[in-house]
């Protein structure tokens, strides 16, 4: 076993985890974040995907103990009070169905709107390339997306 | 009386935001593999690794010592603890259903098929101890190729068979089908492929069970489209008494049809916790999740359609092979014949003939997938009108539109039995070809063609029209279904006037919880905000027939509009009491009752519900009641319809297809909310085109799934999707009270034909009359050689040996 400390949507946990044990289980089974979901078992669908210290990375394909001493926002932690910009549009642009997808593409769509606040069409869709949607044939994500960068360009010039 | 004409504002036909989100863009779902109870213990399958052997040892010794196992069960163990898994569609009277059971006993039939099951306090000690089963197989050889499965004398899947058939489905012709092909001026025959699927929802599958010994009660949860379906088959498979079962399908993400099933893990994990007198999980891992889900597709299709010189069409017949894989699963047996109603699809013809052989291999079970048996149908009939096309020399929208039924010869009485109410086929096309700009794209196909521009353009063209909104009950029996295909609702008044709205559709993403507040809503005349809607849980909704086949609209929300108006009705009476009149003058509109001719005396069903509630005062011999049941059994399928066009760039040199224009424009009839119909567009586009370009389930000549993870088998990417436009047409629906069709696999159904005839389109002049799917560059540059190397001015199939289709992008 190995010591980690981790803060995950604001809040810091100290465990003793296995060091096989994958980030996205010890979210969902050790903390009880169930926010996240595991879609596949060869890192690509994406559905488990975080913020690690702001970047998007998808919590299978990193351990838990790699995450020692990581800030980490899940969907569960990215909404202060409000939603933010990028999950209004999710909903308003009617970019989800059954919403399994949904919490990895939100971190997806947050860290490259982070990288990149003023994408093309093309560039959300090769920013979304590693999350898969079954639902909606992506055209609403991708609208979503770039309301969602409209927005928050609005709300800083 | 429920005037929704007269009311200045409507919840019906606005694009209404969904109730659902808020927890879905804030993670606070419930999923199965979410559940959590004390002294919770977890299974995991240990799978046959082989397509086709017998079992001659188990030992499970060494499992049952590893550290937080609790118990090893094989499937002999198990054999008296449940009966076979359900197949409720005994399409003949002889269909050949040999037994399925939740783990194999003595003769494993595919790759994946269960052969014993650790229990373990945690879920990686269940899958680490599954390591230490010693099991030794026998190898049989593994029936792989459809083809060759359903010739006389192959070798069997199930050793104790001395034939591969488990029926044959015919649809009595006559001999009129072949009086017309033999009087025909133009005959053209296609064998078409139409490749086996993975519908890979995008949560795998899960289970909890947690039974209560005292009592002999046991709740289910399941990520399953079908809990009222799969809990009377869970009291009958287990000899459970049916009161006692309740099933929950909480938040499930995603069916597509493969969640419309019975199971072995549901049977399974229900036995042994009643067994062990625990709860007990199973999640499935993707991978176990592709092999151990019903796959969809899977056929050989015979064509041949028969034309006069002006390309009237006189006949049509088909002829299938539909693999079932090695079991029949829920209604594997009924999918193709969903098909056979649709071959004719919108073109009036004099005869028509269809069979269908079900073949059973050594593979993952087939069973619905989003369009189950009308997409194939689809595809053939769509794909061969372009083949007869250019048979004739005739433009392939001008041969439709000289075939199709006229929007004045509705209702129509089609050849295979149906009547379609309603239609128009030619405003949609208008529409389309407009939006398409097809004039146009013809013209730039030409000078492609005249300049050898080594990327040609390719226009494909799908009119389709498809059954949905499943369905009578009468016309279920008939084809010996082991259901009905009727729908329930509840709408109860509050005290406070709030709604509950209790239904047994079991939506996972379609946004019923928004729509049936619209609807109840409207009704009602309730705000949409005091509406709830309830389902998925049998204690909670006891009656229903579940969400699959585009039914819940068109069945479940008649049920509902139905309902709405029988607790209008009976608040009338309350009304009338309440306002001194007679009930003949009550007049009902937007949620208020006023008396005729006084509009000042008026109540509103809100405060004639708290006056039920407090039942001080009310009429002689009127229950004290604001609920209302409704269940609805349609008379007729709705039918919609639509016309998808779409243009590919082909680059003859290397075989790479890029979609460049994809335009439909769908007919639903009318419309609840436009933004979720567009998104159930959007989403059953992307798995209809998905089929053309990308998905194709592999295996190798040992039955081995080839394409068995994400990595291989490869779901589009929103890089790979093109941008659709999509617009509607609206012809009412005659068959039901809202004039409303089927939406979810219409998408689905009518794009993929579209997008195969683009690409044969582009290449024809090269010869290219077929190109296997998924149309990748391999199979592209495939069709390309066989078709030059066939020779100069004749034309040819591709070939399956020099065009194998390929599972994955290259």
């Amino acid at each position: 076993m190995a010591k980690i400390s981790v803060s995950v949507d604001g809040t810091t946990y100290s465990d003793e985890v296995e060091p096989r044990t994958l980030f996205v289980h010890y979210l969902r089974e050790t903390l009880g974040l169930t926010g996240t979901n595991v879609g596949c078992d060869t890192s690509n669908c994406g559905a488990c995907t975080v913020l690690v210290d702001g970047r998007s990375v998808k919590s299978c394909t990193m351990l838990a103990v790699q995450a020692d001493g990581a800030e980490v926002t899940t969907v569960q932690g990215l909404a202060n009070g409000e939603w933010t910009p990028v999950q209004r549009a999710f909903h308003e642009k009617h970019g989800l169905q059954c919403g399994y997808c949904t919490p990895g593409m939100i971190c997806a769509a947050t860290s490259l709107l982070r990288q990149n606040p003023t994408p093309t069409e093309d560039e959300i869709r090769h920013g979304l390339e590693g999350n898969l949607c079954r639902c909606t044939g992506y055209q609403n994500i991708v609208a979503a997306v770039a309301q969602a960068a409209e927005e928050m360009q609005g709300a800083t010039s | 009386m429920t005037a929704v004409e007269d009311r200045p504002d409507t919840e019906i036909g606005k694009a209404t935001l969904r109730k659902e989100d808020a927890r879905l863009v804030t993670g606070q779902t419930r999923w199965t593999d979410n559940i959590v109870l004390p002294g919770m213990l977890h299974a995991s399958l240990l799978r046959s690794p082989m397509a086709h052997a017998r079992i001659t040892s188990i030992d499970t010794s060494a499992a049952t010592e590893r550290p937080g196992v609790i118990a090893v069960f094989t499937g002999a163990e198990l054999a008296e603890s449940y009966g076979a898994l359900p197949c409720a569609w005994p399409v003949t009277p002889d269909m050949v259903n040999p037994p399925h059971m939740a783990l194999a006993t003595d003769e494993v039939r595919y790759v994946g098929d269960g052969v014993a099951v650790v229990v373990a306090r945690d879920r990686a000690s269940a899958v680490d101890a599954l390591e230490y089963i010693d099991v030794t197989y026998e190898p049989l050889e593994a029936v792989v190729d459809l083809e060759a499965a359903a010739q006389p004398g192959a070798p069997t899947a199930h050793s104790q068979l001395d034939s591969n058939i488990s029926y044959t489905w015919p649809f009595a012709g006559g001999s009129a089908i072949e009086e017309a092909i033999e009087g025909a001026a133009h005959v053209v025959h296609r064998r078409f492929v139409n490749q086996r699927l993975i519908p890979a929802a995008i949560e795998p599958r899960a289970v909890v069970v947690d039974p209560q010994a005292a009592s002999g009660e046991v709740t289910v949860w399941s990520a399953t489209q079908v809990p009222h379906i799969l809990r009377l088959m869970l009291a009958l498979t287990l000899s459970i008494p049916e009161q006692k079962v309740r099933v929950i399908a909480p938040d499930v993400g995603g069916g597509f049809g493969s969640k419309l099933n019975v199971y072995a893990e549901e049977v399974l994990l229900t036995a042994l916790a009643m067994k062990m007198g625990r709860p007990i999980k199973w999640t499935a891992t993707r991978s176990e999740d592709m092999q151990a889900t019903v796959h969809g597709r899977d056929q050989v299709q015979q064509i041949t359609i028969a034309a006069d010189a002006d390309g009237r069409i006189r006949g049509l017949k088909v002829e299938l092979l539909a693999d079932m894989g090695a079991y029949l699963q829920l209604v594997s047996p009924g999918v193709p014949l969903l098909g056979a109603f649709m071959y004719p699809a919108i073109y009036k013809m004099d005869a028509y003939s269809f069979e269908c052989r079900g073949v059973f291999t050594n593979k993952t079970p087939t069973d619905a997938y989003r369009g189950a048996g009308r997409p194939e149908a689809t595809f053939a009939i769509e794909r061969i009108i372009d083949e007869l096309a250019a048979e004739i020399g005739m433009e392939p929208m001008e041969l439709r539109k000289r075939n199709w039924i006229t929007h004045e010869e509705f209702p129509y009485e089609m050849v295979a039995g149906l009547t379609y109410d309603s239609g128009n086929y030619e405003a949609a096309t208008a529409r389309a070809m407009e939006l398409f700009d097809y004039d146009g794209l013809r013209a730039e196909q030409q000078r492609r063609r005249e300049q050898g521009d080594p990327v040609q353009l390719g226009i494909g063209i799908s009119t389709f029209t498809e059954m949905c909104g499943l369905a009578p009950s009468r016309v279920l029996g008939s084809l010996s279904y082991g259901a009905g295909g009727w729908e329930a609702a509840t709408v109860r008044m509050l005290p406070t006037g709030k709604v509950e709205v209790v239904t047994g559709t079991s939506p996972h993403g379609q946004g019923h919880v928004t729509a049936w507040s619209q609807i109840a809503s409207d009704y009602l005349g309730v705000p949409f905000d005091d509406i709830d809607v309830l389902h998925g849980d049998t204690k909670v909704s006891p009656m229903g027939l579940d969400t699959y086949g585009s039914r819940s609209l068109v069945v479940g929300g008649i049920a509902l509009k139905r309902a709405c108006d029988k607790v209008v009705e009976k608040a009338k009476k309350f009304a009338a009491h309440m306002l001194e009149a007679s009930e003949d003058d009550i007049e009902f509109n937007a949620g208020s009752y006023s008396v005729k001719g006084d509009p000042e005396k008026s109540t509103t069903i809100q405060d004639i519900a708290l006056a039920v509630f407090a039942g001080h005062d009310y009429p002689e011999g009127v229950e004290l009641d604001l609920t209302a049941n409704m269940v609805f059994d349609p008379e007729n399928f709705s039918y919609p319809h639509g016309t998808h066009l779409c243009a590919t760039e082909v680059d003859t040199e290397t075989g790479r297809v890029t979609i460049t224009r994809y335009v439909c424009v769908d007919d639903i009839g009318n419309v609840v909310n436009p933004m979720i119909v567009e998104g159930q567009v959007h989403g059953g586009l992307a798995q209809g085109i998905a089929q053309a370009m990308w998905e194709g389930v592999e295996y190798d000549d040992a039955g081995n799934l080839l394409t068995g993870t994400f990595i291989d088998y490869t779901l589009p990417t929103a890089v790979d999707m093109p941008h659709f436009t999509t617009d509607r047409t609206e012809t009412p629906a005659t068959s039901n009270d809202l004039g409303v069709k089927g939406v979810g696999e219409a998408g689905t159904i009518a794009s993929t034909p579209a997008v195969v005839n683009s690409v044969v389109d582009a290449l024809r002049p090269m010869g290219v009359t077929d190109v296997l799917m998924p149309m990748t560059p391999r199979n592209v540059w495939a069709a390309l050689s066989a078709a030059r190397s066939a020779g100069e001015g004749s034309t040819t199939m591709a070939s399956e040996d020099s065009a194998r289709p390929e599972g994955g992008q290259q």
